[in-house]
């Protein structure tokens, strides 16, 4: 029994576009504070999602509070209190990185100072730089910057590091680290699972509009789908692969048997991405073949 | 990248700005952005001079408009084509710019961006309005400063004439800024502003007395043109700018400033509506 409430509710959205259902029946909610991510294959809802909590887009059946309120009626204060990264920006950029920043905290009642997030996202050699000069993964950054410029209670980072070299994406996973030390709701979609497997407390994957799975980035897929391979070359040059829960005790056993080092040891923990393949996958494998639905599953 | 933010700090939320003063800080920073914009700065604020200029030197040698059968009397080429000038950058400065800023805004995501922070689309109309006005009157002081000490036209010391020159031009203006709005939603993509919206304000430049003159157009066309709101602000900045005895050449041998008015109210509410209707921050699906 938790004393708060959701900052996003979502039950039973569902949003088509003519016959296409882009959407159906997803429900999912997300607690003050906490960071959720929506993973899935392109073209799966997370956007349509993602843009009907925004307020950009009507939905089409379902219910849904952000911040206490239906985001289709958000008006001008609700908008204060969320922060916005889309998922592209191609803007012609004819003000500097700190002018277009000076503007929007100038829109917000409680900005951050922005000297601050231009260091935070790392473009303080770029500041009095024209945002169309700018390479593809620093105006990332100051669209980066710009959601975060109003110091949002709800961010939704909608596939934010697209286009960030390594660096400049481990420095943005501190800064939404911070961001949660400070308590920041976060909804994240992203096609890198380190990312959200690095950032997020709970993940929900949406393939073909659908939610198929969706728990605590540690338990995803079940205990079934993360359980350790242990992999081996035994004495006669055979290839063995085995699932175990207790791959030390395997490994140990192995070494007895062997009289030493088994060749080509390897230990394999599933990684996320691993999981979510393998769940992306038999979902495919299950609507795409309605009579193995139940062997499967 | 430094990864520390400064925590919030410990006080209540202060309220959000009012839909004025967010206004007012968009004019600042849309002016800055059209001066930054070498196809505005070009196509918008300096047209109207180039303009001047090319009627200036081509019909010169054809000696003065207007002149007597004695010789006497008439206007220089360049006199009589100040007002349309002045028309035309009433029309580029409000409707081109506006209709093409904005359909560029819709395409390239800035008002997907500006929609999604708390602010008001009336602030976003403040600012541009705003930057208009400030753009339009820029353009045509310089308009007026050129004419007088580049191309030595005379202006009108009646403070009447000023009286009414300022009416229409904030009325025409104003107007034109509203349709600018409106007209944005035409085009279907931001790239495709400047094909939808140039040949619009071209035809109407060229039947509406700005190129040519008004009183040799065939009486059909001057009533096309009629319809029009450039056509009223023409015969304003005429009515100005022309001596009285052009008053005869006009459509119906007067100014008739009421009727410029009347006409200019119409297209404002025309505008005005249309801006209403048609404005959204995205295209939303059905």
């Amino acid at each position: 029994m938790t004393t708060s409430t959701p900052a996003v509710r979502v039950a039973r959205l569902s949003k088509s576009y003519g016959d296409f259902d882009a959407v159906s029946d997803i429900s999912f909610d997300i607690m003050p504070g906490e960071t959720f991510a929506l993973l899935g294959p392109n073209g799966a809802g997370k956007s349509s999602t993602i843009e009907i909590l925004e307020g950009y887009r009507d939905r089409s059946e379902g219910d849904i509070t952000v911040l206490g309120v239906d985001p289709q009626h958000g008006g001008l204060d609700w908008k204060a209190r969320i922060g916005i990264v889309l998922q592209s920006s191609g803007e012609s950029g004819n003000a500097t990185v700190v002018e277009q920043l000076r503007h929007f905290a100038g829109l917000y009642p409680n900005p951050r100072p922005v000297d601050e997030v231009i260091a935070a996202v790392g473009l303080e050699a770029k500041a009095k730089t024209r945002i169309h000069k700018l390479s593809g993964g620093q105006q990332r950054r100051v669209d980066v910057a710009l959601g975060i410029i109003g110091r949002p209670e709800l961010l939704f980072l909608d596939e934010p590091t697209t286009g960030f070299d390594p660096e400049a994406r481990h420095q943005f996973w501190d800064l939404i680290r911070s961001l949660k030390a400070e308590g920041t709701t976060i909804l994240l979609t992203t096609h890198n699972l380190d990312e959200a497997a690095e950032l997020s407390d709970r993940a929900g994957i949406i393939v073909g509009g659908q939610l198929i799975d969706i728990g605590a980035i540690g338990e995803l897929g079940g205990p079934a789908a993360r359980t350790p391979m242990v992999r081996w070359r035994d004495a006669s040059g055979a290839r063995h692969e085995t699932r175990t829960d207790s791959p030390a005790r395997l490994v140990a056993e192995l070494a007895a048997d062997a009289g030493g080092e088994p060749a080509e040891l390897q230990v394999i923990r599933p990684s996320l991405e691993d999981i979510y393949l393998g769940l992306v996958r038999r979902h495919a494998a299950t609507t795409s073949n309605p009579e193995n639905a139940e062997v499967l599953a | 990248m430094s990864s520390t933010l400064s925590p919030q700090p410990v006080r209540a939320r202060t309220a959000r700005h009012g839909i004025l003063s967010l206004g007012l800080s968009r004019i600042g920073f849309e002016i800055k952005l059209y001066f930054r914009s070498t196809d505005t700065v070009f196509f918008t604020f300096l047209f109207p001079f180039i303009m001047l200029g090319i009627f200036t030197a081509a019909f010169s040698a054809q000696g003065n408009i207007g002149t007597n059968p004695d010789g006497s009397g008439g206007i220089s080429v360049g006199a009589y084509y100040l007002p349309g000038m002045l028309a035309a950058g009433m029309l580029l400065s409000g409707l081109q710019n506006l209709a093409i800023d904005i359909a560029g805004e819709k395409g390239d995501g800035t008002l997907k961006r500006l929609g999604g922070t708390p602010l008001s689309p009336l602030s976003y109309f403040i600012g541009k309005i705003g930057q208009v006005l400030v753009t339009g009157i820029l353009q045509a002081v310089l308009l007026l400063i050129v004419a007088r000490f580049v191309f030595n036209i005379a202006l009108p010391t009646d403070p009447e004439k000023w009286l009414t020159f300022a009416w229409v031009f904030l009325l025409g203006v104003i107007t034109c800024a509203f349709l600018g709005i409106a007209l944005s939603a035409l085009p279907r993509s931001g790239r495709s502003a400047s094909a939808v919206v140039i040949p619009i304000v071209l035809v109407l430049q060229f039947i509406s007395g700005v190129y040519l003159q008004f009183n040799a157009l065939p009486e059909w066309m001057q009533n096309i043109a009629g319809l029009f709101p450039l056509k009223w602000m023409a015969q304003g900045m005429r009515a100005v700018f022309l001596p009285e005895t052009f008053a005869a050449q006009e459509q119906n041998g007067a100014w008739e400033l009421g009727l410029v008015a009347l006409a200019l109210l119409i297209w404002l509410v025309v505008g005005l509506v249309g801006s209403r209707l048609s404005f959204r921050w995205i295209r939303k699906d059905a």
